[in-house]
């Protein structure tokens, strides 16, 4: 399966267990401008499975509504950049419902999927990776898997949490990645980060996407810089962070290099960064390196120059090691 | 029914029986007096915040045309609903005070009411928020087939958001049965309604969406009665939104935080409160019935002001809510991060003692 296959495996998966679980959104009727909804309309029918008007905000209050009633909702927001009409909805509504009730609400049966990330050539309304913004708010889960595999375990546990989760879909990968999924019904932990690759010298973070890049620095580094051992730790829940395992991987390597996509200004390593600093501090033998997107809105010719590709990482896990 | 109480036309007769209509009576005033101790509770500083129902209480007729498991979404100015359904005024003035007993545990404002039990979702103050969940929650109970609605009342401000066009539009696109309420009281805050639109109010554009729209008299009790039963019988059976809009007029200031002498007439205010008022229209009605007297009214509100200043007295001297309900119910369970912060909360508290009053909380953390 790629990725887009495994995300539409698991709503399929979450409408056969449950009864009361919806999917809606901007043309998902049809299969979605993605395809991660295709087939679900005929299968499930038209009233589990349907397209809303075109208004963000309408289908995040729509879920939060039918979730607030013990209902299943699965919204989608067709790209990510367009979720901030939706940021009252989610932010003052959704995060904050089961608290300023005293738990006689709560709408944990909300999931919100967008697609995020580059996309090669999306400008600036077709690339954006806004967690950052939703990491500062206290109630919801935010989530972004770098596989199929993940996606389906990681989508599974998302609509079943009883939190609301923002699901970030990194689009490049909807048909680039490729594994062999299982067919059964599986979940991966929220909250829990994941090691891919153990090593000694370096702790290097990433999440959705980045992870790609981040793995061909690596392969550059140990290459070019003989005798380097880097670890790779895919964060997969952006909030609640798992700054456990980051922090006792970098105990073990006492070095730390952080990547997202997101601009670097109060972005996620901003956050993962002062956390290690706090529970690290005689352990770093370098400063920690942010590798991010320039602080300026995602531009289209210039892409190659804003990301922080794999030249970047490798410069950066570089610097960490030889400071 | 005219201002006198009597009805115009028998056609439209409510029906109700002699117990209904002097429990909806009772009720009225018995939110009345309430408002009028917790407006001057707040002046006095006791309570951080309120807002009055003054001019806008014939809307307890809408509570009264729907089925008890109907799901509703207020705005704020709704406790006629809650004391309507059965929430006690106790458990209304614990929730104002924040104490151990308030429901939502002490993390919310006064007038943010909630009840699972009578199915009023809890009160927020972002303005039309509610609008598109009210029509998430019909689309919810319609697919559950249990012939159940959802309710959801703002005000012609809040109909100004971008959240009423995209309530309306679900509602009416995705067939949800679902009322809407429009309370048009011809002020948000200090904005008057020639200043919130141009069109025809709010009822005009119900019909722009496709939904069945009614405008009332929002101080006939009858008439907010009658039109609800209605557009229950058509959400019900077609799977439809209505939308009502209740005219009427906020008799008091916007809230305790506001005086509305700065920006309307004195004149106008008390003109209204004499000539148009939703609580005398209806006593004459009972009176007209020859089920009331001065003797009941006098009865009536000094039974309605013991039950409030009994919840007052006792709600006043109980502790806040256990501390701990800071950090709960953020999620479903406490995250490694918030027990981590607990635990920091915990320490500076031993070590600052002083400058953390503790003993006003029924435990600490």
């Amino acid at each position: 399966m790629n990725l887009f296959q495994a995300v539409n495996d698991a709503m399929s998966i979450a409408l056969t267990t449950d009864s009361t679980a919806v999917v809606f959104g901007e043309d998902v009727s049809f299969g979605g401008v993605f395809r991660a909804t295709s087939g679900l309309a005929e299968q499930f029918g038209k009233d589990r499975v349907f397209n809303t008007p075109l208004t963000e905000q309408g289908i995040a209050g729509f879920a939060v509504g039918m979730a607030s009633v013990g209902h299943t909702a699965i919204a989608e927001i067709q790209f990510a950049d367009y979720i901030f009409p939706a940021f009252d909805q989610i932010v003052n509504e959704a995060a904050k419902y089961r608290y300023r009730s005293g738990n006689l609400f709560n709408v944990g049966g909300m999931t919100v999927r967008s697609p995020c990330s580059a996309v090669g050539h999306g400008g600036l309304y077709h690339s954006q990776n806004p967690e950052g913004f939703f990491a500062h708010c206290p109630g919801i889960k935010v989530v972004t898997p770098r596989s199929p595999i993940q996606a389906k375990g990681l989508l599974l546990a998302s609509i079943r949490d009883r939190n609301p989760v923002i699901f970030f879909e990194p689009k490049v990968l909807y048909r680039a990645a490729v594994e062999e999924v299982p067919i059964g019904d599986y979940e991966l932990p929220l909250g829990k980060a994941e090691v891919l690759k153990r090593g000694t010298d370096v702790t290097i973070v990433g999440y959705g996407s980045q992870i790609y890049a981040l793995e061909n620095a690596i392969q550059l580094a140990e290459k070019r810089l003989p005798g380097i051992s880097c670890e790779l730790i895919d964060l997969r829940t952006i909030l609640p962070m798992d700054i456990e395992t980051v922090v006792a991987s970098v105990k073990k390597t006492g070095r730390l290099v952080i990547a997202h996509e997101a601009p670097k200004t109060a972005g996620v390593a901003a956050e993962l960064s002062a956390s290690v600093m706090e529970h690290c501090f005689l352990n770093l033998e370098a400063p920690i390196q942010r590798v991010c997107g320039w602080d300026t809105p995602f531009p289209l010719a210039f892409e190659h120059f804003y990301l922080p590709n794999m030249v970047r990482c490798y410069d950066a896990i570089k610097t960490a090691v030889e400071y | 029914m005219d201002h006198s109480g009597n009805l115009l036309n028998e056609t439209e007769h409510p029906g109700l029986d002699k117990d209904q209509v002097l429990n909806l009576y009772q009720k009225m005033i018995q939110l009345n007096v309430m408002d009028g101790i917790m407006y001057d509770a707040q002046r006095q500083g006791r309570i951080s915040f309120y807002m009055t129902h003054y001019g806008e209480e014939a809307l307890i007729g809408i509570a009264a045309a729907l089925d008890s498991e109907d799901v509703v979404f207020g705005q704020y100015r709704e406790a006629y609903m809650f004391l309507y359904r059965g929430l006690t005024v106790d458990e209304c003035v614990s929730q104002c005070f924040g104490n151990e007993l308030d429901m939502n545990k002490g993390r919310q404002m006064p007038v943010h009411y909630g009840s699972k039990k009578y199915n009023f979702q809890t009160i927020s103050s972002p303005l039309a928020t509610q609008i598109p969940q009210a029509a998430g929650s019909a689309y919810a109970l319609k697919m559950a087939g249990n012939r159940n609605i959802s309710v959801c009342f703002f005000g012609e401000g809040a109909a100004s958001e971008g959240d009423f066009h995209a309530g309306l539009n679900m509602a009416a696109t995705l067939s949800c049965p679902v009322i809407f309420i429009c309370r048009n009281n011809g002020y948000a805050i200090s904005t008057p309604s020639s200043e919130q639109y141009k069109g025809d109010g709010i009822a005009s554009r119900g019909l722009g969406y496709g939904i069945d729209t009614i405008r009332i008299d929002g101080n006939d009790i009858w008439a907010c009665y009658n039109a609800t039963k209605k557009a229950r019988e058509i959400a019900v059976t077609s799977n439809k939104p209505v939308l009502i809009e209740a005219m009427t007029y906020r008799a008091g200031h916007h809230s305790t935080s506001d005086d509305s002498t700065k920006y309307r007439n004195k004149k106008e205010v008390a003109d209204i409160i004499q000539n148009d008022n939703p609580i005398t229209r209806l006593r004459h009605y009972i009176e007209n019935h020859g089920w009331w007297s001065q003797e009941d009214e006098d009865a009536c509100r000094k039974q309605a002001r013991k039950t409030v200043l009994d919840s007052f007295a006792s709600a006043e001297k109980k502790k806040k809510p256990a501390l701990e309900n800071l950090f709960t119910d953020v999620y479903d369970e406490l995250t490694p991060n918030l027990e981590a912060q607990k635990k920091e909360l915990r320490e500076l508290i031993a070590k600052y003692p002083e400058y953390y009053p503790t003993d006003e909380f029924k435990s600490s953390i």
